[in-house]
């Protein structure tokens, strides 16, 4: 029988795959802002009792990462006006069949790492394909936006990894890097916006143009 | 094989013309309109089988023989199927290639026929229809495959029958991707909406509609009741995986069953109603998407 919090973590697979898989920004978006909000949910259901601590990092997590996030980046396509991500290095189907094989090779990955056993088997796993996914989206889209999705999925990933070790990570680092993910994305948010008014578009490609 | 088993095939060939019916009544309503009754392909039916049929010059027995075929080899497929939820009319070991076999010689059987005719409209409706099957197929067997895994069982009766009732407990989560895979698939095979429109009349657009459009009189109707018995066959697989019927008597897993039926028409409906139909080009990048939901079963099973 599935526990909630398992569930919870193969809706995230569900979420990467979305992604790796929609042409749409908006619709990424949402499936960013979805997958922020199940990783708000993890610390909860993961914790073995209820605690301070977990539910403060949780409603952070939903605030920073299913409410703001979200909102900065929908900002960001409106004032660019980028609609869809049109021709990505690697095509639609070819990145969701490396999506599948990236949850396949995670899986097999981690029942080999010398983990101490843990309650929740599918959080290590979860999380190296959600790491993995990421880099395909970073290094396959050309929209600079798809590219900073692509960042959030990587390091969603690594709060996964992090979930693990709930117990013995401070508070305080915790918070620190959710305010460095939420810094990063409002400077990458202020990057796009001056990469579309100089260029015109949201192609990546573009920047190696760049001369003095 | 039970008796209720044979009776359920019954049933089934018997309902399956009101299943169209209930989508379009379904997409009728939530648009705002009245619609056709749910029971209008039986009259379009009987029409048909009184009408004579026309066969162009330049067809041969390819033509006359391929609306034959393809119901024919429906009705085979659907012995295989545990309709009472435990055992079906005929099983082997391996019998779920033997279905996966029998869509494909049914829709072989017709693109040939369309071929035949030698209109180049239905040359290419009859090009997308095998595209459009070849992204299909892998996804069906990497349904099945997960299905195989799930329960350990190699025959349909099993894989639906009383091992998946077993399975449910430990992998539903494997179960649930299938079955969505599978609604997926049943859009695609059955040419509903996010694949191709039904309602269309533009033979430019038309991926099935187009290669059946020199059939006339009681071939027509064979074609036509056939691709509502597929509709149903599909249904029946996305049915039985949700809901696991062994534990059931029989009249009562029947009876389950064809709910279960209606329920998965409406929704065929509601999709047809809230999504448009997709580009010819991301047709395939659905039908990958499905497969990459059977793939992730798989992996779920494997750990």
């Amino acid at each position: 029988m599935y526990s909630a919090a398992q569930l919870v973590l193969l809706f995230v697979v569900l979420s990467d795959l979305a992604v790796l898989g929609t042409t749409r920004l908006s619709s990424c978006i949402r499936g960013i802002a979805a997958q922020g909000l199940l990783l708000g949910l993890l610390p909860v259901l993961v914790a073995p009792q209820l605690s301070v601590h977990a539910v403060s990092l949780g409603v952070g997590t939903i605030v920073v990462k299913a409410i703001v996030l979200p909102w900065l980046l929908g900002r960001a396509i409106r004032e660019a006006a980028v609609r869809r991500e049109i021709e990505p290095l690697v095509g639609f189907i070819a990145s969701q069949l490396l999506g599948v094989l990236a949850v396949a090779l995670a899986f097999a990955i981690a029942s080999r790492l010398p983990l101490p056993a843990t309650t929740q088997p599918l959080l290590v796993p979860v999380s190296l394909a959600t790491l993995m996914i990421g880099f395909i989206v970073l290094t396959t889209r050309r929209k600079a936006l798809m590219q900073v999705i692509g960042y959030l999925i990587l390091e969603n990933g690594i709060y996964l990894f992090g979930l693990t070790q709930t117990e013995s990570v401070p508070f305080l680092i915790e918070l620190g890097v959710l305010l460095d993910v939420f810094v990063g994305v409002f400077i990458m948010g202020i990057v796009v916006f001056h990469i579309n008014r100089e260029f015109d578009s949201l192609d990546s490609t573009r920047l190696a143009e760049l001369t003095d | 094989m039970t008796q209720e088993s044979l009776v359920a095939l019954a049933l089934l060939a018997v309902v399956a013309p009101a299943l169209p019916g209930i989508v379009v009544k379904t997409k009728s309503l939530l648009t705002g309109r009245r619609g056709p009754p749910v029971l209008q392909l039986y009259s379009d039916l009987w029409k048909l089988v009184r009408k004579g049929t026309v066969y162009s010059r330049t067809t041969t027995w390819v033509f006359r023989a391929g609306p034959l075929v393809a119901l024919v080899s429906l009705l085979v497929a659907a012995l295989f199927l545990p309709l009472d939820g435990r055992s079906a009319p005929a099983t082997f070991a391996g019998d779920v290639i033997a279905f996966a076999g029998l869509l494909a010689l049914g829709r072989f059987a017709l693109v040939l026929a369309g071929m035949d005719t030698g209109s180049s409209f239905e040359g290419m409706g009859a090009s997308r229809e095998v595209t459009i099957a070849s992204f299909a197929e892998p996804t069906l067997f990497l349904c099945f495959i997960a299905l195989v895994l799930a329960t350990g069982d190699l025959t349909l009766s099993g894989m639906l029958g009383t091992p998946l009732a077993a399975a449910w407990p430990r992998s539903g989560a494997t179960l649930c991707l299938v079955g969505t895979s599978l609604f997926v698939l049943l859009l695609a095979e059955n040419c509903r909406v996010p694949v191709d429109d039904p309602a269309t009349h533009l033979e430019l657009t038309m991926i099935h509609e187009v290669i059946v459009l020199d059939h006339s009189g009681p071939d027509l109707a064979l074609i036509l009741y056939g691709s509502a018995l597929k509709l149903a066959l599909f249904g029946v697989l996305v049915v039985s995986i949700f809901s696991p019927r062994a534990e059931l008597s029989g009249p009562v897993a029947v009876a389950v069953l064809f709910a279960g039926l209606g329920v998965v028409a409406v929704l065929v409906g509601v999709v047809e109603s809230v999504t448009a139909r997709l580009r010819l080009t991301r047709v395939p990048q659905l039908l990958v998407g499905a497969g990459a939901l059977a793939l992730f079963g798989i992996i779920l099973e494997l750990r």
